[in-house]
């Protein structure tokens, strides 16, 4: 079964007067448990494309469902309703709240949902437990490293129980090791939680963590490996 | 802790936390301001509460008619006489009238450390106008005697005015008058005064009609009756009064002026602090844009980034009203004399702080925090997430 379906989406941006095009009539489809890795040189709308799938950005046209639903349809405050609670998202330089501490970031998304405040950090010990992080939790950002930072933001990513989780260059700012965890992290995400995950990388090392791998060159697919 | 819709609060708590220095540089634009409206509006509760002070309501004050002011009116001897006999009067154990028939002159004497001269109030009045005065105490000497060129001063002009120790003089209307005592009057209009005999006072200002009778009553509730009496007697062509409300009147001008002066300082200040919340919060935004990107993604609507932006600034100002009232409220250790150019005489009057202007202030510094903090807010619930990511 195929958790995102994308039928002919197009997708171009205004750069002064002129109209560039970043997504040409583009298909694809992604099955429910992938873990599937984005590649393509820079500006070939690898993270346009990721952007789109988590509905933080519109397309001009064509069809994008998850899950059976058609979210260019939905309007801003549905569709920031259904971010918050079908996806989970990873980024490149963490993008955690500096004045929060660990427990708290991940606790954020929580805070749309209707959990009440116990339940809500039964959860979130138990998410920060899962990426080894109890012994931080009162901890803030500036006092972890990078590689904590980012584990707390995985945290943060599964914590609501998401459909998909996008990755943006997850490891693009970390050492190897602290990558090689990471990844770790995220095939147990997808091995044992069966999350669907969608990772945009630069990074050889990083796609062969993923179990499919899709090349995007100048706005359209050119092929797909397994 | 969470606020609908759906603002994660202590986000906005340390955030202002965080930011310490702009926080008390942004803050403290707004304390000062504060300070100026509190101040103001405290100078003119103050003023309220000594002319309100000033009278009691059981005594009934009798002017000649339209005039505003002891100084302007006169009354007769004729009619002084007659009010004695209305009904409403209180009578004493002999059964004499309570009436008290004054005078009052403005004189003028060097305040203390100037050479030039302000105006004092000279009233004279019987001994009975001591007793029908509850709140005036001598608290140093004696009261005068009759038919004797002896003053009491009230406590505000001894502060105010040199040479006014028990034993010295004052010179006006060709007399040297001896000080025999100082007076109390619990930062009442009579505080300002200089008291003597009545007759005294006459003789030498060369006055044949008073200035004003007062009429203490059986009780407050009277005066309805008082007044109508007066109003059927053809002969008494005067206006009646109830103390709280006539000594109200005299400083309405004073205290319109102080209160639009304050007013007009406040606004022009504020619009000053205002732009600089305006500026500390776009330097907010600007450096959170990518929290507010990451934010929105994470599920949270324009409306709830809107809403925390403001909230911040209001509490902002919020701490920046709490730290002006805070030093507004030492204020009430100070008294200020000044001219009251409705009587043309010098009225001490103190700040007074109330719970309603606490109110009103803080009211007044959440306003400016949201207006400050309003175009900002909405700028930062305007970004576009993709765009708001990819900021440094």
């Amino acid at each position: 079964m195929n958790l995102v379906e994308i039928a002919h989406l197009t997708k171009s941006y205004r750069r002064g007067g002129q109209v560039v095009p970043v997504l040409m009539d583009l298909s694809l489809e992604i099955p429910q448990g992938d873990f599937l890795g984005l590649m393509g040189p820079s500006g070939s709308g690898k993270s346009t494309l990721l952007n789109l799938i988590a509905g933080i950005d519109k397309p001009d046209s064509g069809t994008l469902l998850v899950g059976g639903e058609d979210i260019t349809k939905l309007g801003e405050a549905d569709l920031a309703d259904w971010r918050a609670s079908n996806v989970g998202f990873i980024f490149q330089f963490y993008n955690l709240m500096p004045v929060l501490s660990a427990f708290e970031n991940v606790e954020l998304p929580l805070l749309l949902t209707s959990l009440t405040k116990r339940d809500r950090r039964e959860r979130v010990e138990t998410a920060l437990e899962l990426v080894g992080l109890a012994d931080r939790m009162e901890h803030y950002p500036n006092e972890l490293s990078g590689g904590q930072q980012q584990r707390v933001a995985i945290a943060r990513a599964f914590i609501t129980d998401p459909a998909i989780i996008v990755a943006d260059e997850p490891t693009g700012d970390l050492d190897r090791k602290s990558a090689e965890e990471i990844l770790g992290l995220m095939r147990r995400l997808n091995s044992e939680l069966g999350k669907t995950i969608v990772m945009v990388t630069h990074d050889p090392h990083a796609v062969g963590s993923a179990k499919h791998v899709t090349h995007l060159e100048k706005g359209e697919l050119v092929r797909s490996q397994t | 802790m969470r606020l609908l819709p759906n603002v994660p609060v202590s986000y906005v708590f340390r955030n202002i936390w965080t930011r310490k220095l702009t926080t008390a540089l942004t803050a403290g634009g707004m304390a000062l301001v504060v300070f100026v409206f509190a101040a103001v509006l405290m100078l003119d509760a103050g003023l309220k509460k000594t002319a309100v002070s000033t009278g009691s309501a059981e005594n009934a004050i009798l002017l000649r008619q339209s005039a505003q002011t002891e100084i302007q009116s006169g009354v007769s001897r004729d009619q002084a006489s007659l009010i004695e006999t209305l009904p409403g009067v209180a009578r004493g154990n002999g059964g004499e009238p309570q009436v008290t028939k004054e005078t009052v002159v403005l004189t003028a004497q060097n305040k203390r450390g100037t050479t030039k001269p302000a105006n004092l109030v000279v009233r004279g009045m019987p001994q009975l106008g001591l007793a029908i005065r509850p709140q005036v105490k001598i608290v140093d000497g004696r009261l005068f005697k009759p038919g004797s060129s002896e003053i009491v001063v009230g406590l505000g002009v001894v502060n105010a005015f040199d040479g006014v120790a028990i034993g010295q003089s004052l010179r006006f209307a060709g007399r040297e008058w001896t000080i025999v005592g100082h007076f109390d009057a619990k930062k009442s209009g009579y505080d300002s005064e200089v008291w003597g005999d009545v007759e005294q006072m006459m003789q030498a200002f060369r006055r044949t009609a008073y200035s004003s009778v007062i009429a203490h009553l059986e009780d407050a509730g009277r005066f309805e009756t008082f007044k109508a009496a007066i109003a059927a007697d053809q002969r008494l062509a005067l206006d009646v009064k109830q103390e709280p409300a006539f000594y109200e009147e005299q400083t309405k001008a004073l205290s319109g002026f102080l209160f639009w002066l304050g007013l007009a300082l406040s606004i022009i200040f504020s619009v000053g602090a205002m732009i600089g919340a305006m500026i500390t919060m776009y330097a907010s935004v600007a450096n959170r844009t990518r929290e507010i990107g990451t934010l929105r993604a994470l599920g949270f609507r324009r409306r709830s980034i809107l809403v925390a932006f403001l909230l911040e600034s209001m509490l902002l100002a919020l701490l920046g009203g709490l730290v002006g009232l805070f030093f507004a409220s030492f204020l009430q250790v100070f008294t200020i004399t000044t001219m009251n150019f409705t009587a043309f005489s010098q009225l001490a009057f103190g700040f007074d702080l109330t719970a309603r202007i606490v109110l009103n202030t803080l009211i007044f510094a959440a306003v400016m925090g949201f207006v400050g903090g309003f175009l900002p807010s909405v700028q930062a619930s305007r970004l576009e997430i993709v765009d708001s990511l990819r900021a440094a």
